[in-house]
């Protein structure tokens, strides 16, 4: 299987006032088609960093990162992923629709067009009949909801996760894996997912990526055995625990408490 | 509707402090013209009175108070005075068909109101224009940023007459374009500083995801800038326009000029007719609450279109 994400040796180091921080050190990983990859680690792992790298916002310092085959940097001008952040950051003076439109405006798709795409996502993440309702308008996983509309507007075949349900209730957040899940399976996309949350990483993952912090880097990767289809209660299974053990052991094994 | 009460109760307060001080503020005038009418006044002659508190002149000559409140050169006109003289050379006039009469407040608020909005729109745009050179450019930043600045440190009454001479040596003719700079100048000032900010406001990670869209610098001025900013310009317009209307006004002042709302406040002071001036003052004061009242109907149209809140 080709590798759609491919790191080998990747390390980046920001220059702050405090001296170098090494926030990705040796980085090897690799994603195939299709994939769904989770990064899990505490706060300054370099979890998020990776996923903008990917994503052409950050520039490695050394090593290669090649993403369909090509430079970071390319893949983004062909418009290779969808990025979601945190904060669903919808434009608070458009419609939900006008906002999905957005990466399809800025892509100058023609008008029908749009509105078929609009109309598709958002049947896709369950907001059908929102489309005229302003963000303020719509609860905060809504929001969400809607931001990952957004990145399935257009058709790209990767899709970037950076803690996307982290703000939300644990309710929530539940049936927003559960739809997650659905959509990749309807979709085929090869995603890469950030998360604080283990049970969320488990859950969710083909691949799980362990990171651990100064120097950020990959202290353990677990792929897992879980089938495809996965009902909520899957979590309730010893494979599930065994794996979420296993995940919960690499994060303490790369944790230093002082 | 509900913010009537609290605006019309200030109203009165204010009608109330002004009619109570028109009294010691004519008491004097009114005094020597009783004096000059065979009245017995305590102390005779204004000469002495000078050094008499007005406080005490009014406990002592109780009976010629009222008299302060019907002069025809009050040193303070009362309300209803300022009415009558403001109902007379504007909605009087109109109606016997004189409203464009040199005598008019209607025509001298128009000859401001044009200079006015010329300022408005020529430091409007100069205001977003350099606010947008500013955000995208640090040279820009660095070099036009401290001189915005340093330029309102610099009195505009100074600077009008020579803003008047300087174009009408460049060979401009009449005082409509001078007038227009000056306003300019001083409302250029607060669009600049409110678009810089409105053209930040948009988060990293809001101008991050335009990246990831490979949106071009146009792309994300149009679609993420410049709306993120629009709340910004409303609220600096309305600043934007009060200062233009002061700085027309201001122009008009030192300049000699004979028509315009200054020019009447001038002429009233030199010809010693506070009515004038006070008349003028108001309908100065009423054009501008027209202007920004306007502008606040623009936004609310504006902002409900861009889904605001309402």
């Amino acid at each position: 299987m080709s590798s759609v994400i491919s790191a080998q040796d990747l390390n980046l180091t920001f220059q702050t006032n405090d001296g170098p921080v090494h926030a990705l050190s040796d980085v090897q990983l690799e994603i195939g088609k299709g994939d769904f990859v989770s990064f899990i680690g505490p706060s300054g792992c370099g979890k998020t960093t990776f996923l903008r790298c990917v994503a052409a916002l950050e520039t490695p310092t050394s090593g290669t990162l090649t993403v369909n085959g090509m430079s970071p940097d390319e893949a983004r001008r062909q418009r290779a992923y969808g990025y979601v952040f945190q904060h669903a950051g919808l434009y608070p003076w458009r419609t939900i629709g006008a906002n999905i439109r957005l990466p399809l405006e800025i892509m100058g798709y023609a008008k029908s067009e749009m509105a078929d795409r609009v109309q598709r996502v958002l049947k896709m993440v369950d907001l059908e009949g929102f489309e005229k309702k302003y963000p303020w308008q719509l609860s905060g996983g809504m929001q969400q909801r809607a931001s990952i509309a957004r990145a399935l507007a257009f058709d790209a075949d990767i899709l970037l996760m950076d803690e996307p349900f982290g703000a939300l209730d644990e309710i929530v957040r539940d049936h927003l894996n559960q739809q997650l899940l659905e959509l990749w399976a309807k979709t085929g996309k090869t995603i890469a997912f950030v998360t604080h949350s283990i049970p969320e990483a488990v859950y969710l993952s083909t691949k799980i990526v362990v990171m651990s912090p100064r120097p950020g880097r990959i202290t353990d990767i677990i792929e897992s055995p879980l089938p495809k289809e996965r009902p909520l209660d899957i979590r309730e299974t010893p494979e599930f625990l065994s794996i979420a053990n296993r995940v919960r052991e690499g994060l303490r094994a790369g944790h230093s408490y002082d | 509707m509900r913010n009537l009460l609290p605006i019309l109760t200030v109203l009165v307060a204010l009608m109330l402090i002004w009619q109570l001080a028109v009294a010691p503020m004519n008491i004097r005038g009114a005094l020597d013209i009783a004096e000059r009418g065979g009245a017995e006044i305590v102390p005779e002659g204004s000469v002495d009175r000078r050094s008499v508190s007005v406080w005490r002149l009014m406990a002592q000559n109780s009976d010629h108070v009222s008299m302060g409140y019907d002069l025809d050169r009050p040193r303070l006109p009362t309300p209803t005075q300022v009415g009558q003289e403001l109902w007379k050379t504007t909605g009087a006039m109109a109606i016997k068909g004189r409203a464009w009469s040199k005598r008019s407040l209607i025509y001298h608020s128009w000859i401001t109101l044009q200079s006015t909005l010329w300022g408005f729109f020529l430091g409007t745009s100069l205001g977003i224009i350099g606010a947008v050179a500013i955000v995208y450019s640090r040279t820009a930043q660095l070099s036009l940023m401290p001189w915005a600045i340093i330029s309102q440190t610099i009195p505009i009454v100074a600077l009008a007459p020579m803003i008047i001479v300087v174009s009408s040596q460049v060979g401009v003719e009449g005082r409509g374009l001078p007038k227009a700079i000056i306003s300019a100048y001083l409302c250029f000032f607060p669009v600049l500083v409110s678009m810089v900010k409105g053209l930040r406001a948009p988060e990293i990670s809001q101008l991050d995801l335009l990246k990831t869209y490979d949106a071009s610098g146009l792309q994300s001025f149009l679609k993420l800038r410049l709306p993120a900013s629009l709340p910004f310009l409303f609220t600096s317009l309305k600043v934007g326009i009060a200062a233009a209307l002061v700085g027309t006004i201001v122009g008009e002042l030192p300049t000699g000029a004979i028509s315009g709302l200054g020019a009447r406040i001038l002429i009233g002071d030199q010809f010693g007719t506070p009515l004038a001036i006070w008349s003028a003052l108001f309908a100065a004061a009423i054009l501008a609450g027209l202007l920004v009242t306007l502008l606040d109907l623009v936004q609310r149209v504006a902002l409900r279109h861009t889904g605001a809140p309402t």
